[in-house]
């Protein structure tokens, strides 16, 4: 019966070359640097639970953003664990999206064929550290706040376009409601989309060209 | 390799990740749940004992304003409401407390001394002394606090509120 059931799903959906493709797929002998892609995978996947979590009570205006936050802290169980996750996870995803960058970097697999694997990374990486500004602002407490006039400010000193680039970011010429609503939406609709999209690409030419082998000493 | 003829290499990985994964998922899973719910659990009473002024200052026989107001904390918000009730000493030892809220939709009543009455300024509607209808749209008579719901405790009148 459940054999049946299997096999009728699997004709329609191939789950068995899913599995195949996705999780029964050749490896080179095995290295942990090369778990570090999956690592970044699950902090991305980890950050978008506790984020989601953290947007039921989280209040994108400069009147309640900081209460809400000190709310979720101190007056919603396990709001502090919640919170601890997001904002811890937030720096060790940068910091493991970056040593995968640079163990795909130390054992060249950025060749021939994974160069577009490569320059997806890149857009993944920048989308990324944009998740970390975008984030920072959120709690909107005077930590928050001056770190962002003064990064809006260095954006602002590009040569010709700078100011037009610090105004775009803000939403105006200074920080205000308008820049605490779009980095919001930034941080949880705009970057999260174009990082999963850029992920489901990374993971489809990760699943097409395999992994590279491991360098040995002759290489 | 002791116990490699009982687990093959593909078992003890897919039974690793199958519990680590399950720690994972509970660690944060059920604490998740917890969160979410949490308002639902905290909602509790919002009754209290509201202290209206020295009962001295009350005079017999005349029913007197007396306003209050009580701070409601929503989460990370909160709002303060007032309210009013008009205190009536009807002896020296009995007290009747009617809300000032309108049963019809819950505009201010005034005490009209003059008819006796208290007058709803939205409607038109007429209370008597006690409370009850007079005349106009109210279903039912003001609220009142009165017995268990009213006390005196030094010399201080209070009522039993169990509005927010
Ligand atoms: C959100 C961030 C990222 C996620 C979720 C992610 C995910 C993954 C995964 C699951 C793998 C396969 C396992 C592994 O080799 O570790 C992988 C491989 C790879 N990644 Fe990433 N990655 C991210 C960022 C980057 C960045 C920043 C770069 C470089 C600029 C990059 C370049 C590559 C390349 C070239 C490979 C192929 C490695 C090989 O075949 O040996 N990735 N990535
Ligand atoms: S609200 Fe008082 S009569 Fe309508």
């Amino acid at each position: 019966m459940w054999n049946k059931l299997f096999a009728w799903l699997d004709e329609r959906l191939a789950l068995n070359d899913l599995y195949k493709a996705t999780l029964d797929r050749p490896e080179p002998k095995g290295n942990w640097w090369n778990t570090l892609g999956s690592a970044s995978l699950f902090l991305f996947l980890l950050q978008g639970a506790t984020g989601i979590f953290l947007s039921v009570y989280y209040t994108p205006s400069p009147d309640h953003a900081y209460d809400s936050i000190q709310y979720i802290m101190n007056g919603v169980a396990f709001g502090w664990l919640i919170r601890g996750i997001h904002h811890w996870g937030a720096s060790v995803m940068v910091l493991v999206v970056f040593v995968h960058m640079l163990r795909v970097f130390v054992t060249a697999s950025y060749k021939y064929p994974r160069e577009l694997t490569w320059l997806i990374g890149v857009g993944l990486l920048l989308c990324t550290l944009g998740m970390g500004f975008t984030g920072y602002l959120l709690p909107w407490n005077q930590k928050a706040y001056w770190a962002t006039t003064v990064a809006t400010s260095i954006a602002g000193s590009v040569p010709w376009i700078g100011s037009f680039i610090q105004k775009a970011l803000r939403g105006g010429t200074d920080l205000s409601a308008l820049t605490l609503s779009r980095f919001f939406a930034a941080h949880i609709w705009m970057l999260p989309a174009v990082l999963t999209g850029l992920i489901g690409v990374h993971l489809f030419l990760i699943i097409k060209h395999g992994e590279s082998e491991f360098p040995g000493k002759d290489d | 390799m002791a116990g490699s003829h009982h687990i093959s290499r593909r078992d003890f990985i897919k039974i690793t990740t199958a519990a680590v994964g399950t720690v994972i998922g509970a660690a944060i899973g059920l604490p998740s749940i917890a969160y979410l719910i949490d308002p639902a659990l905290k909602a509790g009473k919002t009754d209290a004992w509201m202290p209206l002024g020295k009962l001295e200052n009350f005079e017999v026989g005349k029913p007197t304003l007396a306003t209050f107001t009580r701070s409601k904390v929503n989460g990370w918000e909160k709002s303060v409401n007032s309210y009013g009730v008009f205190v009536l000493r009807t002896s020296d030892t009995e007290t009747l407390v009617l809300s000032n809220k309108c049963t019809h939709l819950g505009c201010h009543v005034n005490w009209n001394a003059d008819k006796q009455e208290y007058i709803c300024p939205c409607h038109d509607a007429q209370f008597g002394i006690n409370g009850e209808v007079l005349g106009g749209p109210p279903p039912r008579p003001l609220d009142r606090y009165s017995g268990d719901q009213v006390k005196v405790e030094d010399g201080t009148l209070l009522i039993h509120f169990l509005e927010g």
